[in-house]
């Protein structure tokens, strides 16, 4: 793995929710949507019709900044999927806005070897057919790049 | 037994157990060999399947992968019971789950001799491939899977290892130090004749072997198999005349004091081994220092190592330093653990294979795996993340 990220051609794409499809669906406008409560205030995921907290079902999907920071991660080696080959980088990250909302999610475009507990990430978007796949890659890049790419399998 | 959390007040004991033959693709039905081991159990206890009046598993039936080898309702067919009460449910305290219901069930009078089992046939579903064939004809992923499948992480050794590596970075566990689990289970199934892996196994072989999700190598992972494990819970007034000495269970453990979920758990550290074992704890006047072996288990050699502090046989933090050198957990150790070598390598019976092995121990019948000192109390654990539940079994009347 390298510091450029290559697409796999084929994931295995999340079957959306009435609640999930805006997480899923937020990255075609650069946006990662995270449900949070209107009475509490706070963020939770996965995303859901009662807030598990105060159990307000004033909640909603917001967009939070993408950057995030990572509390755990593991290399996968292990040949799941034939059209997802290893090695990759499975990882939980923490939001900027709420630490105790986690997202499992792949740190790309990083080496295998780079990838540390408290590294800080950014999103990045990578459309599927009719979902935005949430990734995270590195923020300590100096240079912008694109917040949302395509797989080989369904480039538009 | 003076206690006001106390919720089954020794009434609840295990009066027989079986197991089927087990292995990798033997050829025979799940069915088969679940009547198998419930016919040796039943048989075990010195009852008929007519004295059979409740009937416990988990998780039921409807799973693909070989995850169940028969439901309650194929076995209750099968057997010809008739019962007063059947469960098969996945959804509960883990694996475990059922068997605490059934030691509810016979302590509170409505049944008196419950047939509880675990049936696994992933060896042979899995078509001598791996774990992973059983993904290969999903294209879309919906309810918990939805935010794992996308990831490339459809299995628990993705998840698990996710945990294993937070805490190696919290509490400095070494590799080494891990190992010690797998170890020590195939040490003990080097002496289990009904073992799936027998042959010896090192260190340089454990630190050699190909990574399945780093820090989580291939032997960190158990064996998938076919096979049946089967105990009789019953009601301990109902057991007078009996050939056992009936192990009393002492204390049992389902809470989950926090969201059931993989990722989401505030204290990335612990699962909830550590909220079933608390409330365990409560029910009984017996301590951590009062149990003899730990039966703790092994899906993944990390869930052991949360299941050994949520017992309070250490600190939080200190499950590696408490293996380390594997002399303490070793057959001849101060407490040892998975006598029967485990799922890691006696073979992935899911679950109930920890209590059957209890029994076994406290009955002296582990032949060259018998542990030399006495053995009054055991430590039962299963599960892993969100999934647990936990029993303290023991031979005091």
């Amino acid at each position: 793995m390298s510091e450029l990220y290559v697409a796999p051609e084929l994931r295995v794409l999340p079957e959306p929710s009435m609640e999930s499809r805006a997480f899923w669906t937020g990255g075609e406008n650069g946006q990662l949507l995270i449900y949070r409560c209107g009475v509490c205030t706070r963020f939770f995921h996965p995303p859901a019709p009662v807030c598990f907290r105060c159990r307000s079902t004033n909640v909603g999907p917001e967009a939070v900044s993408g950057r995030a920071t990572v509390a755990t991660h593991s290399v996968n080696v292990h040949p799941w999927y034939p059209s997802f080959p290893p090695p990759y980088i499975v990882a939980i990250v923490e939001i900027e806005e709420d630490p105790s909302v986690r997202l499992t999610t792949n740190i790309v475009a990083c080496t295998t070897e780079a990838v540390h507990v408290g590294m800080k990430v950014e999103v990045l978007f990578e459309r599927c057919e009719d979902v935005w796949i949430p990734l995270f890659r590195p923020s300590d890049h100096t240079t912008p790049r694109p917040a949302v790419i395509s797989t080989g399998a369904s480039a538009s | 037994m003076s206690n006001d959390h106390n919720l089954l007040h020794g009434k609840a004991v295990v009066s027989g157990i079986g197991q089927s033959q087990v292995g990798r693709r033997l050829g025979r039905s799940g069915i088969d060999l679940t009547a198998e081991a419930c016919l040796r159990a039943i048989a075990d206890a010195g009852l008929t399947a007519d004295d059979i009046d409740g009937l416990a598993t988990y998780p039921g039936g409807n799973f693909v992968g070989g995850f169940s080898g028969a439901s309650s309702t194929e076995i209750h067919d099968v057997l010809g019971l008739r019962t007063k009460w059947h469960l098969g449910t996945g959804e509960t305290g883990g694996q475990l789950g059922p068997i605490m219901d059934a030691c509810i069930a016979v302590a509170s009078g409505r049944v008196e001799h419950v047939l509880c089992f675990r049936s696994v046939w992933e060896s042979s579903a899995q078509l001598g491939l791996s774990r992973a064939s059983t993904y290969a004809n999903v294209t879309r992923a919906d309810r918990f899977r939805e935010w794992m499948a996308p990831f490339g992480a459809p299995s628990a050794s993705t998840w698990i290892a996710l945990y294993a590596q937070r805490y190696m970075h919290e509490f400095g566990l070494t590799r080494e130090q891990l190992a010690q689990i797998a170890l020590t289970c195939r040490a003990n199934a080097v002496l289990n004749p009904n073992a799936v892996y027998r042959t010896p196994m090192t260190m340089d072989d454990y630190l050699n072997a190909r990574m399945i999700s780093e820090p989580l190598c291939l032997f960190d992972c158990d064996v998938p198999c076919d096979g049946a494990v089967a105990v009789i819970i019953s009601r301990k007034e109902a057991t007078a005349g009996l050939p056992r000495n009936a192990v009393t269970v002492e204390a049992i453990g389902a809470s989950l004091l926090q969201r059931h979920s993989w990722d989401q758990r505030a204290d990335l550290t612990t699962m909830a081994a550590h909220d079933c074992t608390q409330e365990m704890w409560k029910q009984t006047s017996l301590k951590p220092s009062d149990v003899d072996i730990m039966e703790l288990y092994d899906g993944f050699s990390y869930l052991t190592l949360q299941w050994i502090e949520a017992f309070g046989f250490c600190e939080h933090g200190e499950a590696g330093r408490f293996v380390e050198g594997g002399e303490r957990i070793a057959l001849t150790g101060q407490l040892p653990l998975n006598t029967q070598g485990g799922q890691l390598s006696g073979g992935r019976l899911h679950g109930l294979g920890f209590l059957h092995e209890a029994c076994v121990q406290m009955w002296r019948e582990g032949g060259d795996r018998q542990v030399v000192k006495d053995v009054e109390v055991a430590a039962v654990g299963a599960g892993g993340g969100p999934v647990a539940g936990c029993m303290l079994v023991s031979l005091r009347a």
